[in-house]
């Protein structure tokens, strides 16, 4: 969570202090905060998380870090543990950078999520910051990460922590044993095709990956060592493909029969490459492994951007009113919390020089507070809209529904109310290559709701946001070309200079030449085609 | 739920990552360094940097949509105005409606990119283009600069270090404050015991008590030690910082339409290493820039460097002018004088036989050091031919002393030998 560099009075008009209905017992007064104290909070607001509001969490540790230990979570992507690539540490100069002259304050917090649930909560916070952090986290994000059925299906929280102290000294170890360039040579080339590396409908499943990854890689070292022959290693080096005997090759071609063999279509080119590619040594095929891994994992946290946010700050906002009507929080901390609660959830308008896209904070909190608005007390509209829960009374049954079962896309899709369209002033627009202006579609009107809905939706769906790239033949036993399909939606091809750069690490991987055809969804036209050799 | 505190954790987590990474960008950092060094003025090489490499080692492709192409739609917050059907002019370099696209680490396309270098990584880079030898390179960097002065007495420390003197006069004190008995003291009761039990008749009460009072002083005697960890001192020593003296530091250099900017750029390094080195020995080190061409003049940092002027090269101008300052506000009994000169190679013939008196006579005896280089392209001097200088000063060389060193520099790499002898004989094996 961080905070918009904004200024509270933004949304202070809406924010009314609730009324208290017990006297005032605060758990804490003043800026000052110690393990103990941390401690009682966290159990005064499992009261009302776990009790009034049912949510369900994994364990939680807490975890209390400096600020320059904040800048190195930032470079690891916020894992506790990494392995070791230059990339991080140029993400590390940058973050430190802009931080030094300030241009950017540090987040409140970093949560992972694994079992137990690590939440980062930095020592400069304020006991008023630390509540929030806590509830914002150890809770809310906490609660999102257990039950939202994207990150049942592609994550492990029990294994994450191991699988990255697996996959660290896996590195490291390669490191030492092929040289830093040769690992940077493989890892970069993974990193590049590391959106390409998700497999969307794959469930994953549940063993404990880093040690069947330690024990596969047990055993193959085993073998290594077990058929080492100092006279064979004079011969010249077979490839472990397969072995293709000459009629067979001749009678195979590029047939049906084996692009079902190799699964093809395939669109996750990382697992493609991790199984096929004819040049890779084992190490190497283990590195694609762990980057897809790791892709893997962080796919539903992009896919619920929006819903993540949005619950933890519902959820927080819940709590820290709660507390404060039972007399357990000050005035003095309430404001302050009020004031980073707006400036979290601050919507710059679109022509706003603050304007950086929808504010998932905002946009979440807005409408999980509408669902409990319309739960409670339903306008006939919100009746006519939503029939299956207006009025029903149960917000944080509703909510606790949403949360486990939708993502970013179908929660908009499902839940956006005309009162959040209208209270945001949404609009759609469209952007057409050879019009010179943009032209606005739909507004927040009674015949724009469902259009500006729909498109909002479209907008957060990731398949969207990623190109859709597919590979589509690869000739294992005569040329060894492989052919990647890019399906072009709405005339929006691949930028060229970054595509052939990527393709360059693709070439590499594969070994041989990489030819990308990009194709028209709806003609079915060829637009564009790239053909890179590899390097030598 | 459980905190753990992870703030005494060991820091810089990531240094592996930016070794990583510093030595991808390594050829444009080395550029970035070569550009902060000429901007920087000699007596502030001692720090970090900011620098801003574009590098193509540090691009992270990756497949992302094109721009500006295509049908989009897409939805904003905060209409105020808008209807359907209104049209919005895109603006002319075609980016999409307000869709600003930020720079970021994480960013595609952008090559430009800046950060911090800290001093030590800097210093790094400064010395190897230099090619210092490494157990220079360990000592300049070496903030602390510290030698072990006396600073009283402490209670513990190695053995080697007890104060002996200290330690016997805290035990004498002890001693007599808890009446320890003295050798002499139970010699003489012993005595007086064996008097009293030879008399006759024996007076048993007497002896009792006497026996008595020898046993209470024996013991004493044991209890009490002789020497008692408490009495223990040790001399103790603290680092101080630097020997509190001061230096100045000449640096003359020929200002002729000859000199070629980097010529220039390759004294000025010169200029610099000496400035480390001997920050690293004086407190205070001051700067004296003069520049000459037939005449010379004191100036300051800017000029000496960026300006040039026409005129002949008359070098005995500058060690006059050096002669000038020293007497009017360096007094050689006051301050080390270093001197660094760099030319490249041309004076009026008859100047030199001046130059030599100057220097043997009036400036090598109250100098510390006076260090010579001759910068010239690398074609120029690959024959035999030498240069007035060159020739003039190799005399000196040959029977002056040891404070005198001379070379030809073509490249950073030339120029740490003219500090060799300084570097080991005066200073580094010393500090």
């Amino acid at each position: 969570m961080t905070s918009a560099t904004t200024s509270p009075a933004d949304l202070a008009g809406e924010m009314r202090l609730p009324r208290r209905s017990a006297p005032l017992k605060p758990l804490f007064d003043g800026a000052e905060w110690d393990f103990a104290l941390i401690n009682r909070v966290y159990d005064a607001m499992g009261d009302i998380a776990l009790g009034e509001m049912g949510l369900d969490i994994y364990p939680n540790q807490i975890e209390v870090i400096t600020a320059e230990q904040m800048l190195d979570a930032y470079s690891s992507i916020g894992m506790p543990l990494m392995y070791r690539h230059w990339s991080f540490g140029k993400r590390f100069a940058y973050d430190e950078a802009a931080y030094r002259k300030g241009h950017r304050s540090l987040a409140f917090e970093i949560v992972i999520n694994s079992n137990p649930c690590i939440n980062y909560i930095m020592e400069e916070n304020s006991m008023t910051m630390q509540a929030l952090v806590v509830a914002h986290a150890a809770y809310g994000h906490n609660h999102f990460f257990k039950n939202n059925n994207q990150f049942q299906q592609h994550t492990q929280a029990d294994h994450i922590i191991d699988y990255l102290s697996f996959a660290k000294t896996f590195v490291a170890d390669c490191e030492d044993r092929f040289g830093q360039e040769a690992v940077e040579l493989t890892l970069d080339a993974a990193h590049a095709l590391m959106n390409q590396g998700v497999s969307r409908n794959m469930k994953i499943r549940a063993r404990d990956p880093a040690k069947r990854e330690f024990q596969r890689e047990m055993a193959r070292r085993d073998y290594e060592e077990q058929t080492y022959d100092v006279l064979n290693r004079t011969l010249p080096q077979i490839n472990r493909g397969e072995p293709i005997s000459p009629a067979s090759a001749a009678q195979l071609g590029s047939s049906a029969a084996e692009q079902r063999k190799l699964g093809l279509p395939e669109e996750n080119l990382l697992y493609f490459l991790e199984k096929n590619a004819p040049k890779l040594a084992d190490w190497q095929r283990e590195l694609l492994r762990i980057v897809r891994s790791l892709s893997q994992y962080f796919y539903p946290q992009r896919q619920t951007k929006l819903m993540n946010e949005g619950c933890a700050t519902f959820v927080h906002y819940e709590i820290m009113n709660r507390l404060y009507e039972r007399g357990q929080l000050t005035d003095g901390s309430m404001l302050e919390f009020l004031h980073s609660h707006s400036s979290v959830v601050f919507q710059p308008s679109f022509n706003d020089r603050r304007y950086s896209g929808m504010n998932p904070y905002a946009l979440g909190f807005a409408m999980m507070r509408d669902i409990q608005r319309i739960c409670i007390e339903p306008t006939d509209e919100d009746r006519a809209w939503f029939p299956a829960f207006a009025g029903n009374n149960d917000p944080f049954g509703t909510l606790r529904e949403a949360w486990a079962n939708y993502r970013d896309e179908s929660f908009v899709l499902q839940y956006l109310s005309p009162k959040v369209m209208r209270d945001f002033h949404l609009f759609a627009l469209r952007d057409e290559a050879k019009d010179p202006a943009v032209r606005i579609t739909a507004i927040h009107d009674e015949q724009g709701y469902r259009d500006v809905r729909r498109r909002l939706s479209r907008s957060y769906d990731v398949a969207t946001q990623d190109p859709d790239l597919q590979i589509t033949d690869a000739d294992l036993s005569g040329s060894r070309r492989l052919v990647v399909t890019h399906t072009v939606r709405n005339g929006i091809v691949l930028d060229k200079g970054e595509c052939e750069r990527t393709l360059q690490h693709l070439a590499r991987l594969w070994g041989y030449r990489v030819r990308l055809i990009e194709v028209d969804g709806e003609s079915g036209r060829v637009l564009k085609e790239h053909e890179v050799l590899p390097m030598p | 739920m459980q905190i753990v505190d992870r703030r005494l954790n060991p820091k810089s987590k990531s240094l592996g990552n930016r070794q990583r990474f510093l030595r991808r960008a390594k050829a444009e950092i080395r550029e970035a360094v070569k550009d902060a060094i000429k901007s920087r003025k000699v007596s502030e090489i001692d720090g970090g940097e900011k620098v801003t490499i574009r590098s193509k080692n540090l691009r992270e492709p990756s497949f992302g949509l094109g721009r500006g192409i295509g049908n989009r739609d897409f939805v904003l917050p905060g209409n105020e105005q808008y209807k359907v059907g209104d049209a919005i002019p895109k603006p002319p370099n075609g980016g999409g409606g307000g869709k600003g696209r930020e720079g970021s680490a994480d960013g595609e396309g952008q090559d430009e990119f800046s950060f911090v270098l800290s001093r030590d990584e800097f210093l790094d880079l400064f010395f190897d283009d230099l090619k210092l030898p490494n157990l220079v390179k360990v000592k300049l960097k070496d903030l602390k600069v510290s030698k072990p002065a006396r600073a009283g007495f402490s209670a513990d420390g190695s053995p080697a270090r007890l104060n002996h003197v200290r330690t016997m006069r805290n035990s004498l004190g002890r001693r007599i404050a808890l009446r320890r008995p003295t050798e002499a003291e139970i010699k003489a009761l012993e005595d007086e015991l064996a008097a009293a039990e030879g008399r006759s008749p024996l007076d048993e009460a007497v002896v009792a008590e006497l026996a008595r009072q020898l046993e209470h002083k024996r013991r004493m005697r044991k209890t009490i030690a002789f020497i008692d960890p408490l009495d223990l001192r040790y001399n103790r020593f603290e680092r101080v910082p630097k020997p509190t003296t001061q230096a100045v530091m000449f640096c003359l250099m020929d200002a002729s339409a000859s000199m070629t900017e980097s010529l220039k750029d390759l004294a000025k390094r010169f200029f610099m290493l000496l400035h480390l080195f001997l920050t690293r020995h004086y407190r205070e080190v001051h700067i004296v820039f003069i520049r000459h061409t037939s005449t010379a003049a004191t100036v300051d940092e800017e000029t000496f460097f960026r300006g040039t002027e026409t005129g002949g090269t008359v070098i005995s101008s500058a060690l006059d002018e050096m002669l000038r300052v020293v007497k009017q506000s360096y007094s050689p009994a006051d301050w080390n004088i270093y001197a660094a000169q760099a030319s490249d190679g041309d004076n009026f013939h008859d100047d030199m036989p001046r130059c030599m008196q100057l220097l043997s006579k009036e400036i090598l005896p109250v100098c510390q050091y006076f260090a010579y280089i001759e910068t010239a392209h690398g074609e120029r001097y690959s024959d035999t031919l030498e240069t007035q200088v060159w020739s003039g000063y190799s005399e000196l060389e040959d029977t002056a002393s040891a404070n005198f060193a001379m070379r030809r520099v073509t490249s950073p790499e030339d120029i740490f030998p003219v500090f060799r002898d300084l570097f080991s004989a005066s200073g580094m094996a010393a500090a």
